[in-house]
C-alpha cells in the first residue's frame, strides 16, 4: 500500500497533476479500475424475454425462407398461409371446440398424473418398503411407451375420454414421480436431523421439510410433465378420436391439406412453449429462495 | 441406548453413567464415562479430535442411532441443540425457521421476541442465505431459546466464524445463558472460549473425563488476566500441549 502511495506522489510531483484522496479499497484493486456489475464466470445476467429469441429466430427463418420462395409451399407452407388457414378454421368454428377438447384433456391428464405421481414420490420416497413396492413398477412402466400401451388401455377403458385422460396421465406420472423422489432423497440429512431434534411431527416433517425440499425437483419434473402432457395428446388423438387438434390434422393429413396440419403443428407448439413458460415462472417465484447461476 | 427424560434429582439436568459407545469399527469412542451437570451449569467440552466429544453430544441430542454401546443417559424433557452450522432450512424466512415445530398461537409472537433478542429484529422476513455467518448463528440460537430448554447442547457453534464474530457471540451466549438458566454443553476446540464461557471445563481424552477444571475467574474472564493464562496453560497441559503458542497454529 505505502509503495503505491509512494510511486502515485512521485508521479504527481513529475506532471504536477493535482491526486485526489483515493480509498484503501481502490489501492487494493489496483489502479486500473475494473468495470463493475459483470460476472467473469456463469451465463450473465438474466434476458428480458430471452426464452422468446430462440422461437422467434425460428419464425424468421420460417417467414425469410418462404418469401424468398427457398421454402417450397408444398413441402412447408407459408406463415402467412398457415395464419389465414388458422383464421377460417376459427371462423367456421371448427378450431374453438377441436382446441377446448384438447386443452380440456391436457390439463384433467395433466391434474391427475401430477397427483399420482406426487403421492407415489412421497410414498416411495419416505419409506423403504413403500419404495420396494412402488418404485420397481414405475420403472418398468417407464420402458414402456404410451403407443405400445394403447391397444391394452383401449381394451381396458374403451374409446372415450376417461382412455385418452388415464393415457396422458400415465405419461405425466413418470417425469413427475422420477424427479420428485430424486429431490426428496437429494434432501441434505442433517436437516432431518435437526427436525430430530426439534422433535417435528411427522405432518410438519413432511410439509416443512420434506415437500419444499423436494420442490425443486417436483418443478423440474412438470416441466417435463407439460411438454408429456401435450405428446401423450398427439397420439391419443391421432388414434380412434373424433374430436381434438389431434384429430383436425389426421383429417387434414386424408385430405392433403399440408396447411391445416401445420396449423396443429403450430398450436401445438405455442401451447408447448407457453406452458414451459408458466412452470418456468412458477419455478422462479416458488424457489427465489435459492441463489443459483440462474439468478 | 436412547436417553430418556425423567428420573433426575432435584438439581441434576443431566446424569451420564458409565456411557460405552462405538461404531462399526469396534474402537470405542467413549469408554465409561461419568457425567453430571448440574441445572443452569454452563460447562465446556475439551478435546482433541476424535477424542469422543461429539460423540458425547450426540448421545445427549439422541442422535447417535449409528453408534452402540450401553450406559445410562438421563436429559431433561426440553433439549435443544445448536450445531456448527446454523442449519436453518433454505427455503423457510428466518422466523419460520426459528417457530419451525411450535405450535400454539403464541408461537410467531415468541419467535419474535427471540429475534430480538439476539439483535435480529426486523430480519424477520430475510432468507437465511441473506444472512452474514454470524447473523445465522444468531439465528440457530433464537430457535433454540424460544423453545426454553432445560438442556442446550453447542456443538462448536462458534467454529466457523470469523474471530471478531467469535467473541461479539461469546458476550451473546453468555448474556442469554444468565437470563434463561439452562444447562449448556458447549462442546468445543477452543481453550479460550471454553475458559471465557464456562463454570467448568472438561477435557476428554480416550471416552473418559480425564480432566476437570472449575473457572472460578469471578467475572474476570480476561485472556489477559494472568489467572486466565494459568487455566489456560493447565488446559492445554491437559490436552497435551505444553505452551500456548502451538494449539493457537493448530487452532487456525
Amino acid at each position: 500500500m505505502t509503495d503505491t502511495a509512494t510511486t502515485r506522489a512521485a508521479e504527481a510531483g513529475v506532471t504536477g497533476a493535482v491526486v485526489p484522496p483515493v480509498d484503501d479499497e481502490e489501492l487494493a484493486a489496483g489502479r486500473a479500475s475494473r468495470p463493475r456489475g459483470k460476472r467473469r464466470l456463469g451465463p450473465g445476467r438474466p434476458l428480458r424475454f430471452g426464452y422468446l429469441v430462440g422461437p422467434l429466430l425460428l419464425l424468421g427463418v420460417w417467414v425469410w425462407g418462404s418469401a424468398q420462395g427457398w421454402i417450397d409451399p408444398r413441402v412447408l407452407t407459408a406463415p402467412w398461409t398457415v395464419a389465414a388457414t388458422a383464421w377460417d378454421l376459427w371462423e367456421s368454428g371448427r378450431l374453438g371446440p377441436d382446441l377446448l377438447v384438447s386443452a380440456r384433456r391436457f390439463a384433467l391428464g395433466l391434474v391427475f398424473g401430477v397427483l399420482a405421481g406426487l403421492a407415489l414420490a412421497l410414498v416411495s420416497g419416505l419409506s423403504r418398503w413403500g419404495e420396494a413396492v412402488v418404485d420397481g413398477p414405475v420403472q418398468i412402466k417407464r420402458s414402456i411407451p404410451n403407443l405400445a400401451l394403447l391397444p391394452l388401455l383401449l381394451l381396458w377403458f374403451g374409446i372415450d375420454e376417461r382412455m385418452k385422460i388415464i393415457t396422458i396421465a400415465l405419461g405425466v406420472l413418470i417425469p413427475i414421480y422420477l424427479h420428485t423422489h430424486n429431490g426428496l432423497r437429494s434432501i441434505d440429512g442433517r436437516y432431518a436431523e435437526l427436525a430430530e431434534t426439534l422433535r417435528l411431527k411427522p405432518a410438519a416433517f413432511i410439509g416443512r421439510v420434506v415437500l419444499p425440499g423436494a420442490l425443486p425437483g417436483f418443478l423440474l419434473g412438470m416441466r417435463f410433465a407439460v411438454t408429456s402432457s401435450w405428446l401423450s395428446l398427439v397420439v391419443v388423438e391421432q388414434v380412434n378420436a373424433t374430436s381434438g387438434i389431434g384429430y383436425m390434422m389426421l383429417l387434414a393429413g386424408t385430405y392433403g391439406q399440408t396447411d391445416v396440419i401445420i396449423v396443429g403443428l403450430v398450436l401445438y407448439a405455442l401451447l408447448g412453449l407457453a406452458s414451459d413458460t408458466v412452470v418456468r415462472l412458477i419455478q422462479r417465484r416458488a424457489l427465489s429462495w435459492r441463489r443459483t447461476l440462474e439468478d | 441406548m436412547a436417553p430418556h427424560p425423567g428420573g433426575l434429582t432435584a438439581t441434576a439436568a443431566v446424569q451420564i453413567r458409565d456411557l460405552h459407545r462405538s461404531f462399526t469399527d469396534d474402537r470405542p469412542v467413549l469408554s465409561g464415562l461419568d457425567l453430571t451437570i448440574e441445572a443452569g451449569e454452563f460447562v465446556a467440552l475439551l478435546g482433541r479430535s476424535g477424542s469422543g466429544k461429539s460423540t458425547l453430544l450426540r448421545a445427549l441430542a439422541g442422535l447417535d442411532q449409528d453408534a452402540s454401546g450401553t450406559g445410562d443417559v438421563v436429559v431433561p424433557e426440553q433439549v435443544s441443540v445448536v450445531f456448527q452450522d446454523s442449519r436453518l432450512l433454505p427455503w423457510q424466512r428466518v422466523l419460520r425457521n426459528v417457530v419451525l415445530g411450535l405450535e400454539g398461537p403464541g408461537a410467531v409472537a415468541r419467535g419474535r421476541e427471540a429475534l430480538a433478542e439476539v439483535g435480529l429484529a426486523g430480519r424477520e422476513r430475510a432468507w437465511p442465505r441473506e444472512l452474514s455467518g454470524g447473523e445465522q448463528q444468531r439465528a440457530a440460537l433464537a430457535r433454540s431459546l424460544v423453545r426454553e430448554p432445560e438442556l442446550l447442547l453447542a456443538d462448536e457453534p462458534f467454529g466457523a466464524l470469523d474471530a471478531l464474530t467469535r467473541i461479539k457471540m461469546h458476550g451473546l451466549l453468555r448474556a442469554l445463558y444468565e437470563r434463561h438458566r439452562p444447562a449448556v454443553l458447549l462442546v468445543t476446540h477452543d481453550v479460550d472460549e471454553a475458559i471465557a464461557l464456562a463454570d467448568r471445563v472438561l477435557v476428554l481424552d480416550h471416552g473418559v473425563v480425564k480432566t476437570e477444571r472449575r473457572i472460578d475467574l469471578d467475572g474476570a474472564r480476561d485472556p489477559s488476566d494472568p489467572r486466565f493464562a494459568a487455566v489456560r496453560t493447565e488446559l492445554l497441559a491437559a490436552l497435551g500441549l505444553a505452551g500456548g503458542a502451538e494449539i493457537k497454529q493448530e487452532e487456525s
